[in-house]
């Protein structure tokens, strides 16, 4: 029998108390695709660090072709061939693709010299493998797709033969991921071998030939693409079986029109910090008791559109007013107003790590004559609402004492939201819910419960806006739908009434490529 | 070798920690002190013995203390909201010459206009101007950090310096004392202005008092009120303060205003209760070594107190030590020094354990 071309023996790594690979042994075959799928915290990324040398394990080896990994090196892994692409791409902004290409590769007095051929090479190189990259443009122009795609050169430029790929579908829009899948196959065609790393479940049944699903640290099943289906992974994936939670009776268009609207924009634009646009005449109206979804790629405005319906951002042009009252551009403001805020970035916004749960809990309200008077905090009160909100909305938490960074992002998340949806007190449903990207990075029983929260809070009244990359997640809550891109909105639809082609082109600026998307928007609007 | 984090810090280790790195200064001082020429075990129990040994030894470092933790404790306040502020050396002078213009003897006596005042009320006048002169110079820093990001560390470090210069000038021209034969000192404060003696035959005085309510009364700040919580908020995360409602830069600027007032109220103290006028050598660094001081106590107030004894009794035990056995005194520096460092390396190691892989090495 052939040689794996990568093989992992009995890998073990703990941090502290946590074992996150646990006697894990796995092979790569010669030009396969092997998806390694599992959620948040199941041990995929750590299980690539020790392949690519981030990390040492604690017990067994990489052998690549037969001959054992020096562990600890990722300079050992590149020379043996291993290529990996990081989620969050390792890519200067400020320097050409050619150069981000070199960089490392040169020893530093010779690099005018080999130029001219690493240009040809990368060309090379680009037309084998249909990859188009232009080597002299600068990284911080290109497209999110298209800088992925400087990643995969730069992997093969430096001699991979196996690829990794971490969560690579993860920033790119259906129609470049379709783009990324053909590479793959050519990339297979050509003799490399390529490891997938997913928690999607359709993609992954796609493109690869192997799926090896890993379970708290666990490899729990290896088994071939075609003989599993979505529902054996999900089950799998989770250990149990998970039902995700769906709005139950839509409101139709006319149905929500009759509601009176909660949020109101109207052609609202807002700047950077660095006077760069992020909104361009935004319109929106979010009525009590519906969800409105907005999608798009990440990176064309809806952080801005959350920040400004949470009050961090202020809006440089047009009117925000919620119930009818113009809104400023200040955090208290809309906290009083009762409106639930759930931030993008939860560890960096959403709670403060160092302060104890109980702290972050009741941060929101502090000033309240219910958690303090004369500006002492009334500690049991504060402890005591904290209590209940961990209880009620199922905190895993070691207590409410400790620093809240000790907490997982899914319980991190059920804090946010329990905070949130308790702005006007306990049992009270908020006036309006902002939650943006409410399930990213969550596992599934944390998805299957943040999704329900916000489908009873519309069930209860709320004006819930749901701003989200999944375009699942907006299919199974959303009543209506609109697409942000470049900064511009369109009109939101009833979900029924986008076919997932035409959600494409709108998060793609109406199919005029990523860059010419200024007028894209426009043409959507009035259509 | 490498790092791995800990699980969770546990109450022994952060207790230990402290302890460990005491331990681990004194080993490697030992190393300069035989270097010197010295037996380490005569030498180390000069100095104990000068900076804790005796009533007058006691006595000799409380007094030292007292600047010691209320510049210890204006640091740790700063450095708590992040901003970090290494100015409190120039806030302590500015703090002492406002004291002494407010509380200056005109013609061997208090000011015309001071004179009607009665004497409770005069006091009260000093301090608070020497406070303000602290805080509004800590507050400029502020200001321009929180509206324009300029970086408070260079705009403090670099204001000490013109402080300085700015009391040299004073010292020199309007403030100069006439009768002080040439030397620029500033005209002593009015008798009764002067803090009372602790002790008999000493120069212990009830500023070290001061200092020790004020340590109380910020660890309760910090623990019990809107306030406290506030600052520890914005100087952990001032973007999730923010989100969460907390008026970010409201909290920078009352805690430049406390912070600032703490290290001028030092240079009204040791005006007060140790020297009665103003020289341009009343802090050998008091200013820095709160920063040293804030770092030794983890920020903790109640921690600055124990740092600033500490502190003292190295500075005046090295003093006796030098004289006896000949190792200079700079080495209450150094020990200071590596003090800092080892404390940093300690609480390091109560978050993270070091890992010695026999594979690493091998390739």
């Amino acid at each position: 029998m052939q040689v794996p071309i990568l093989r992992l023996s009995n890998i073990t790594k703990r941090f502290g108390q946590l074992t996150a690979n646990d006697d894990i042994s796995l092979e790569l075959r010669r030009g396969e695709v092997l998806a390694l799928l599992g959620e948040n915290g199941a041990g995929k990324s750590t299980l690539v660090s020790i392949l690519f040398g981030h990390y040492v394990a604690d017990a067994g080896t990489v052998e690549v072709d037969g001959q054992l990994l020096p562990p600890g090196q990722p300079r050992a892994a590149l020379a043996a061939g291993i290529g990996m692409v990081h989620q969050h791409f390792t890519l200067a902004d400020n320097l050409s693709v050619l150069d981000n290409i070199m960089l490392g590769t040169q020893p530093l007095w010779h690099w005018r010299l080999e130029r001219r051929a690493a240009r040809d090479r990368v060309l090379a190189l680009a037309e084998r493998f249909g990859l188009a990259v232009r080597p002299q443009a600068r990284v911080g122009e290109l497209s999110v797709g298209e800088r992925q795609r400087v990643e995969i050169v730069k992997a093969l430029y430096r001699g991979a033969r196996v690829l990794i790929l971490d969560e690579p579908t993860a920033v790119l829009t259906p129609h470049e991921s379709e783009t990324l899948f053909a590479t793959l196959a050519q990339l297979i065609a050509e003799g490399l071998s390529v490891i997938f790393i997913s928690h999607k479940l359709d993609e992954v049944l796609r493109v690869s030939d192997r799926i090896a699903v890993l379970r708290g640290g666990r490899l729990v099943a290896q088994c071939a693409a075609a003989q599993t289906s979505k529902a054996e992974l999900a089950e799998l994936m989770v250990g149990r079986v998970v039902s995700m939670p769906e709005r139950a009776a839509r409101l139709d268009a006319d149905g929500a029109s009759e509601a009176p609207a909660v949020l109101a924009l109207q052609k609202v634009g807002a700047c950077g910090a660095d006077g760069r646009a992020l909104l361009r005449e935004v319109s929106l109206q979010v009525r009590a008791g519906e969800i409105v979804g907005i999608a798009g790629v990440s990176g064309n405005g809806q952080a801005a559109l959350a920040e400004l319906t949470s009050g961090t951002l202020a809006a440089a042009e047009g009117h925000v007013t919620l119930a009818g009252k113009p809104m400023p551009a200040r955090p208290r403001a809309w906290i009083e107003a009762g409106v639930a805020r759930v931030p993008e970035d939860r560890h960096a916004v959403g709670v403060i790590g160092d302060l104890t749960v109980w702290e972050n809990a009741a941060s929101e309200q502090l000033g309240e004559p219910r958690f303090s008077r004369g500006g002492v905090i009334r500690r049991a009160a504060a402890q005591r609402f904290a209590r209940e909100l961990v209880a009620r909305f199922d905190v895993r938490t070691a207590g409410i004492d400790v620093p809240a960074r000790t907490m997982s992002g899914g319980n991190m998340q059920k804090l946010i939201l329990g905070r949130a949806l308790s702005v006007r007190g306990e049992g009270i449903v908020p006036l309006l819910v902002v939650a943006s990207q409410p399930t990213w990075g969550l596992d599934i029983g944390a998805v299957a419960y943040v999704r329900a929260r916000l489908l009873d809070a519309a069930q209860e009244g709320a004006a819930v806006l749901l701003i989200s990359e999944d375009l699942d997640e907006l299919h199974a809550l959303a009543d209506r739908i609109a697409v942000m891109h470049a900064g511009r909105l369109t009109e939101a639809r009833p979900t029924a009434a986008w076919t997932l082609g035409e959600l494409g082109l709108a998060m793609a600026g109406a199919g005029e490529g990523a860059h010419g998307a200024a007028g894209a928007g426009e043409v959507l609007h009035a259509a | 070798m490498r790092l791995e984090a800990r699980s969770g810090v546990s109450r022994v280790a952060m207790l230990a920690a402290p302890i460990m790195a005491i331990v681990a200064t004194l080993l490697i001082c030992a190393l300069l002190v035989r270097w010197a020429g010295a037996p380490v075990g005569r030498a180390y129990m000069l100095l104990l013995e000068g900076g804790f040994g005796s009533r007058f030894a006691w006595s000799e470092t409380l007094t030292r203390a007292t600047p010691l933790i209320l510049t210890g404790l204006s640091v740790a306040v700063a450095f708590r909201a992040r901003l970090f502020n290494i100015g409190a050396e120039g806030q302590l002078y500015l703090g002492a010459l406002a004291a002494v213009a407010v509380g200056g003897q005109v013609d061997g006596a208090a000011a015309p206009w001071a004179q009607q005042l009665p004497t409770g009320l005069l006091f009260v006048l000093m301090v608070a101007a020497g406070m303000l002169a602290g805080a509004l110079l800590l507050l400029g820093a502020a200001w321009l950090k929180t509206r324009l990001g300029v970086d408070e560390v260079v705009t403090t470090l670099l204001a000490n310096f013109i402080v300085l210069l700015f009391v040299s000038m004073m010292l020199d021209g309007p403030m100069k004392d006439a009768t002080a034969m040439g030397w620029p000192q500033s005209v002593p404060l009015v008798p009764e202005l002067e803090l009372s003696k602790l002790m008999a035959r000493s120069r212990v005085h009830s500023g070290l008092l001061l200092a020790g309510a004020l340590a109380v009364i910020l660890w309760a700040v910090n623990r019990f009120t809107v306030f406290g919580l506030q600052m520890r908020a914005v100087g952990a995360n001032a973007r999730a303060a923010a989100f969460a409602g907390m008026p970010v830069r409201r909290v920078t600027m009352w805690a430049a205003l406390l912070s600032g007032g703490l290290a001028g109220l030092a240079g009204v103290v040791e005006v007060a209760g140790r020297t009665s006028y103003l020289t341009l050598d009343i802090s050998p660094g008091y200013g820095y070594a709160g920063v040293v001081i804030a770092m030794l106590a983890g920020l903790h107030p109640l921690g600055v107190v124990a740092a600033s004894v500490f502190v003292a009794g190295v500075l005046v035990g090295a003093d006796g030590m030098s004289r006896a056995v000949g190792v200079p005194n700079s080495i209450a520096d150094v020990i200071v020094a590596v003090a800092l460092l080892a404390m940093l390396v300690a609480t390091m190691l109560t978050r993270y354990r070091i890992r010695f892989d026999a594979q690493g090495k091998a390739a």
